[in-house]
């Protein structure tokens, strides 16, 4: 298993100047799942945001450190973001769709991407759906409003919309807070479907979730990234007394 | 996120397996005084006590089911939990071996033995200290004590192998006592057994402080 993504020595720092995140270095493998843990405000999130970027939105945050994307470090200045965020593609906590139909909520981005053909727009608007396990559901509405959808509806099509332009890498924001058991239960299956193709990054309160959905777990304290290591390991026996605290409740 | 009332009843389960070993450790010493003493009813009485070991047992097992149930534990917890299951199912055997020697009292009925027992209560206050220094190995978390007390079953076996040898050579001398020199040995193996039962919740012990499964001494029988 080859790691798709090397973060080194990572520093972050928001534009208050306060540092986020503290010399992180972890690999994430591809075609994996790779869970991120910790309690609030640990950094996970800011970690997680920093795979595409994201940080860049707003004035005045300073990485530092690199981030190697199959070989290249995304972290250079004069990077093309539009490119790095379609190869890294993003799930947030809430279901996030756009008011307009469930199809043209995929092809929105297929059209940013250049893509005119209807055909294949509408190819891969199907298949996008099919991937994130909720064609069935949809394939007799698919001119209707995405937020006539169910919340967990929804954050299949986000996941679906973010699967069509044909990332490497799907980052997840607590992709199920918002969600019930059972449509938490359909995105966990999903989860395990898309690492077959794609590289997985998730962060998750949710403990249990961490464990039966990744492979790789990383545990996040003040910033800094206390323990990673394989999910089994770090649920059954940690080598660390912080992350077992963490895990069994005894702080948090 | 600090779960009190979790924690607290993880504590109590570990309480209630330290009472089960008392009530076992108090079988296998009443269980060899009966059988030196000649005494049959407080061999009957340790034969009525087991059911008591045994519904402890599934009252422990119970408990823990519930909590990785309702809790979901993980790790240390996790562990421990899975340490206990494991634990109460040798306790429960050997509140077996110790019923065992109660039995074969009782087979041996009000007659005097064989032979005097000598090495054979030295043989079970051997396994008892073993027991005992195991169990506290439990609560102290001691990976290191519980290793050293798996290297004494070799001792418990010698026992064995001289009670065994100095049995047999009576039989041949005498085989008129052949049947009741027999039981004895039942009872030695009985012992022998135990020790091996505590060899296993040593096994236990090092899971739960390390998370790694070894083997720690493979007996002769």
């Amino acid at each position: 298993m080859s790691e798709k993504i090397i973060i080194k020595g990572l520093n972050f720092y928001y534009s208050n100047k306060k540092q986020a995140l503290i010399n992180v270095n972890i690999p994430i493998k591809e075609k994996v799942v790779t869970a991120l843990i910790g309690p609030s405000g640990c950094g996970k999130t800011t970690f997680l945001r920093c795979l595409n970027r994201m940080h860049d939105l707003y004035p005045g945050n300073r990485y530092e450190g690199e981030i190697i994307l199959d070989g290249e470090n995304i972290l250079e200045k004069g990077l093309d973001l539009i490119k790095l965020r379609s190869k890294v593609g993003m799930v947030f906590q809430k279901p996030t769709p756009f008011p307009m139909s469930i199809h043209d909520n995929i092809a929105f981005g297929l059209k940013l991407m250049g893509i005119r053909n209807r055909g294949e727009i509408n190819g891969r608007v199907e298949k996008a759906l099919k991937d994130s396990a909720i064609f069935e559901e949809t394939k007799d509405r698919l001119h209707e409003s995405a937020l006539s959808l169910s919340g967990g509806q929804q954050q299949r099509l986000c996941i679906a919309r973010a699967v069509a332009v044909e990332p490497e890498v799907i980052l997840m924001d607590e992709p199920c807070s918002a969600l019930d058991p059972v449509a938490t239960a359909k995105i966990e299956d999903l989860m395990t479907d898309l690492k077959q193709n794609y590289t997985v990054v998730i962060v998750t309160h949710n403990m249990q979730q961490a464990a039966r959905v990744s492979e790789y777990t990383g545990f996040f304290m003040m910033g800094e990234v206390v323990e990673f290591d394989i999910t089994e390991k770090i649920f059954t026996a940690p080598s660390n007394k912080l992350t077992e605290d963490y895990i069994t409740g005894r702080f948090g | 996120m600090t779960r009190e009332a979790y924690h607290k009843a993880l504590n109590e389960v570990q309480d209630e397996l330290q009472a089960m070993a008392s009530m076992v450790a108090a079988a296998i010493k009443n269980s060899m005084e009966a059988l030196k003493s000649r005494d049959i009813e407080a061999s009957k009485l340790v034969v009525k006590n087991d059911i008591y070991v045994n519904k402890k047992r599934f009252d422990i097992e119970e408990k823990c089911i519930r909590l990785i149930a309702t809790q979901q534990p993980m790790a240390v917890d996790l562990r421990t939990l899975a340490a206990i299951i494991n634990v109460i199912t040798d306790l429960e055997r050997i509140g077996d071996h110790a019923e065992g020697i109660a039995k074969i009292s009782l087979a041996i009925g009000d007659g005097p033995l064989v032979k005097p027992l000598i090495d054979m209560p030295v043989m079970v206050d051997k396994a008892l200290s073993m027991l005992k220094r195991c169990m506290q190995a439990f609560m102290d978390r001691d990976a290191e004590t519980a290793k050293k007390i798996c290297d004494e079953d070799d001792e418990v076996d010698a026992f064995y192998d001289a009670i065994y040898n100095e049995l047999v050579l009576l039989m041949v001398e005498n085989p008129k006592i052949i049947k009741d020199a027999t039981y004895l040995i039942w009872a030695a193996h009985n012992i022998e057994r135990i020790a091996d039962r505590v060899t296993n919740i040593a096994e236990r012990v090092v899971y739960m402080v390390t998370g790694k499964m070894e083997e720690m001494n493979v007996s002769k029988y």
